[in-house]
């Protein structure tokens, strides 16, 4: 079902874990629909993100493409990390499953979170950034079968 | 441990070698159509018979009342849409549990969608059903009640006479879906009040691909497939005489073994149960203790989520199953877990093993041993866990 990245970065996770007085902390994703994604960063005075780390609560494609998110924004300035799509984490994790896609906007949306409230502790508006949905899942209707 | 430890049997079973030995002479010398004139093709009927015979007996039905069918899907929608077809005239309202298969549910969705009214009786916490609910929702149109015998999820077993006895009482047809149940527990329809019951080959060490209805003489039903006599005219197809020569093979070696079977499950169950809630914390058993399938366990562990636990037991060769929205294909979880009253997020981290009687001891400690350590992994990783041991 999944693929070799996939089960790689599902079984050995890079960059789990927290950080102390993080510059930027986003949670995105509810426990009703089985995922939450929670990204910690640390950013240098000149807006690079010297650390980041996750934690999350869901599928073996949540915790893949939350890891995959965290190695394609670490050493990155806040603008690059902002141009981390879902589809770059997917096409980094060789593809997911169509069921699992959600997954991936899930990580890019944990992404802006965190830098969002690293913007707003520091005062800052950072350009191309919208205030990140508390819920992924908002406004997504059940499928018909 | 190098080899496969199956811990899904309400999923399917194996086959026993002696169901394959049976069943293959019909594959290859005995392969004539049952319908046929000629004495080759009659050994054929005579093999349908006996295995009909067997399966009669083991309910306490007759020999007219088995009907062949599919699966035990096929079973399913059978009885509810032939019933709700042939009793239109007297009502058009069913009732069913909120726990039941989809086979069942997804039926009287598709029933509802055509006139037919569906009541749908709550269960308590244990997953047993109301019956002072059931009695109320009784209506003069209701014309079929429907509830499973036991629950594929948690194993519950549902009070089957004494829904029974209600049904009669109102003068309304009994069916129940009794796929997990066939071949595990002693049934006796006429004991039980039950007028319809589904079972399918798979589940008690049978072949795939072949299940059966019992109609109690007397009720009025629609056939479901035209075309030839097959079935008493009511399911027309060729029968698959290897699945049903097996099928008749499974039944008589899951009677005489049913007793030694559940003693042996229930042990290796208990144990299991026993080491899980002792030795990990944050779980639950879902489920009634007592009124439970022989070989059913099923836990919820707070805090992580299920399809990732059965990834990482996969990768340590070990077979089972969750009712996690992500191994269901949407959003929500099992609608079993979220009708005994568990919220979302602990439905999402249940974990059901069904063991069998080829399971041993040590490898229940195994799988205990494995599950700890990714229980315990995944938990690691958990925001709901990190914000849960920050509050305490």
């Amino acid at each position: 079902m999944y693929t070799e990245k996939v089960m790689d970065h599902f079984t050995n996770p890079r960059n789990v874990g927290e950080i102390e007085n993080a510059s930027g902390v986003g949670t995105v994703g509810n426990a009703k629909c089985g995922d939450i994604m929670r990204i910690y960063l640390d950013i240098d005075d000149s807006g690079v993100i010297k650390d980041v780390k996750f934690k999350t609560f869901g599928c073996g494609a949540a915790v893949a493409t939350s890891s995959m998110a965290t190695e394609l924004v670490k050493g990155k300035t806040v603008n690059e990390a902002l141009q981390v799509t879902n589809k770059a984490v997917m096409e980094a994790l060789d593809g997911l499953p169509p069921v699992k896609v959600h997954c991936s906007l899930l990580a890019e949306e944990a992404i802006h979170a965190a830098l969002w409230d690293y913007a707003e502790k520091k005062g800052i508006k950072i350009e191309g950034l919208e205030k990140p949905k508390s819920d992924i899942h908002e406004g997504e209707e059940s499928e018909e079968y | 441990m190098d080899r496969k430890i199956y811990l899904d049997n309400a999923a399917t079973t194996k086959t026993r070698p002696e169901v394959v030995e049976a069943m293959l002479p019909y594959f290859t010398e005995l392969y004539g159509n049952p319908s046929s004139v000629y004495e080759f093709a009659t050994q054929n009927k005579k093999a349908v018979d006996e295995a009909r015979g067997i399966i009669a007996r083991a309910l306490g039905a007759d020999i007219s009342e088995i009907y062949f069918t599919g699966s035990g899907t096929e079973a399913d929608n059978w009885a509810l849409k032939a019933v709700a077809d042939a009793y239109a005239s007297k009502g058009n309202h069913i009732i069913t549990s909120k726990i039941e298969h989809h086979a069942i549910l997804h039926t009287c969705e598709y029933l509802e969608k055509h006139g037919v009214e569906v009541s749908y009786i709550d269960v308590d916490e244990n997953g047993i059903l109301k019956l002072d609910q059931l009695e109320k929702a009784i209506r003069p149109t209701t014309v079929l009640i429907s509830v499973m015998f036991a629950n594929n999820e948690i194993g519950t077993l549902q009070p089957i006479k004494e829904i029974g006895e209600i049904a009669k009482k109102h003068n309304i047809l009994f069916h129940t879906d009794a796929v997990q149940a066939f071949g595990q527990l002693p049934i006796d329809v006429n004991e039980l009040g039950i007028d319809m019951l589904s079972a399918s080959a798979h589940k008690l060490n049978g072949p795939k691909g072949i299940g059966f209805l019992y109609i109690r003489k007397g009720v009025k039903i629609r056939s479901f497939v035209h075309g030839g006599a097959q079935e008493r005219q009511r399911r027309a197809g060729t029968e698959n005489v290897p699945g049903i020569v097996g099928f008749g093979k499974a039944v008589e070696l899951a009677l005489a073994t049913m007793q030694e079977r559940a003693e042996k499950e229930i042990k290796l169950r208990n144990l299991l149960m026993k080491r899980i809630l002792e030795e990990i914390p944050f779980v639950r058993v879902n489920g009634d203790k007592v009124r439970r399938l022989p070989n059913n366990a099923n836990f919820s562990f707070q805090f992580i989520e299920g399809e990732s636990l059965l990834i990482m037991l996969d990768m340590n060769n070990i077979c089972a199953s969750s009712g996690s929205a992500c191994t269901s294909g949407s959003l929500d979880p099992s609608h079993v877990l979220l009708a005994i009253g568990l919220p979302h997020e602990i439905a999402h981290g249940s974990l059901r093993l069904t063991v069998s009687d080829e399971i041993t001891e040590e490898e229940i400690h195994y799988t205990v041993d494995k599950i700890k350590e990714i229980v315990e992994k995944l938990r690691k990783m958990s925001p709901l866990y990190e914000d849960f041991m920050k509050k305490r």
